[in-house]
């Protein structure tokens, strides 16, 4: 991928490193940081040293570290299944991060989305995060209590994960009943079959009431 | 490599107390000028690390570029700052943004583990046994 960046030139300046290993980075130099399907390689052990857990310790504890105050870390990430998905979030939690995952579209299995949302330190207000497109959901709004540092296993993590494809409750009927046309229609179906259907009236489809 | 990227990057390995400034060994290097952003390099100065930023360009070879003091950011907000040649903003603009570092090697002051730079991307890679636990 390197080298098609450095073929294509890009405006900024390139890197090779593990991000498992930690980012060489000076403490609060970034303001800003994105990442695209990426972090869910971290799951991955691809040689028998890694160990994903501490990976993705490394990787968010630095994350942190390299962050400034209030800085925003923006990661979109693809997860295998749920177990993946909250083993990354548990851990950027773990580092003292704030935020939350927001989805978009999320019936979609094409064009969904997770992005892991972070904010570094206590935000200037009290921000919510962003909601995902797809679907007017809840989203959550993490609870600022993230300790400088200190990152407590124990701790209540202070991030749910709302899903918003919630199946729908079955509804009773969807039809609207089956209107007077549909009626003569079906009785003129069987005269032509030579069945005994009684004559048209005006009585034929009434509405009757409902001890009928 | 640009030095404003040599500014912010550390050595991660084992046994480095912070791993910072790198120091930088120039093989080869190249200039591609810009427009230079006066927002930013208002923005980006109380970032940088200036002795780091000026012992860079005095490993390349440029000793008068950077003064010894950072400039205030009054100076870089001057009227007429970007155009002035040779001034603090140009100045400080050639060295963070102008400069690339195409061929080196960077080392880490406490280990002097060496990180080499080709074709303008340093590989910042640890062996196993250099990550830190």
């Amino acid at each position: 991928m390197l080298d098609v960046a450095l073929e294509r030139g890009s405006e900024g300046d390139l890197l090779l490193a593990d991000m498992g290993q930690g980012l060489g980075l000076r403490p609060g130099v970034i303001d800003g940081a994105i990442s695209i399907s990426a972090v869910q390689w971290l799951c991955n052990a691809d040689k028998s040293c890694h160990n994903p857990r501490l990976r993705l310790k490394a990787f968010f504890g630095s994350l942190y570290r390299c962050l400034a105050r209030g800085a925003r870390a923006v990661l979109q990430f693809y997860a295998d299944n749920v177990k993946q998905s909250e083993m990354i979030v548990t851990a950027a939690m773990r580092a003292g991060f704030a935020g939350g995952v927001v989805i978009d579209w999320p019936h979609s299995s094409k064009a969904k989305k997770s992005y892991l949302v972070l904010t570094c330190g206590p935000p200037s207000l009290h921000s919510s995060l962003p909601k995902g497109k797809g679907q007017d959901g809840v989203m959550c709004s993490d609870d600022d209590e993230s300790n400088d540092g200190s990152g407590d296993d124990d701790e209540a993590q202070t991030v749910g994960i709302y899903e918003r494809n919630r199946p729908k409750k079955r509804q009773k009927t969807k039809k609207n009943g089956k209107g007077k046309a549909w009626l003569l229609n079906k009785k003129e179906q069987m005269r032509r079959r030579g069945r005994d259907v009684p004559a048209d009236t005006k009585y034929t489809g009434r509405k009757r009431k409902s001890y009928f | 490599m640009r030095l404003l990227t040599h500014n912010m990057l550390a050595s991660n390995a084992r046994g480095a107390v912070t791993g910072y400034p790198l120091k930088l060994q120039v093989v080869k290097w190249s200039t591609k000028e810009v427009e230079p952003n006066a927002d930013f390099l208002r923005g980006i100065l109380p970032k940088l690390d200036w002795p780091a930023l000026v012992a860079a360009t005095h490993a390349l070879g440029l000793p008068e570029l950077l003064p010894e003091t950072p400039p205030t950011d009054a100076e870089l907000s001057a009227e007429g700052a970007a155009e002035e040649e040779g001034g603090p903003l140009r100045r400080l603009h050639r060295a963070l943004l102008e400069i690339h570092i195409e061929e080196g090697t960077l080392v880490c002051p406490d280990t002097e583990r060496c990180f080499p730079i080709s074709r303008g991307v340093p590989n910042m890679l640890l062996h196993e046994d250099e990550v830190r636990n």
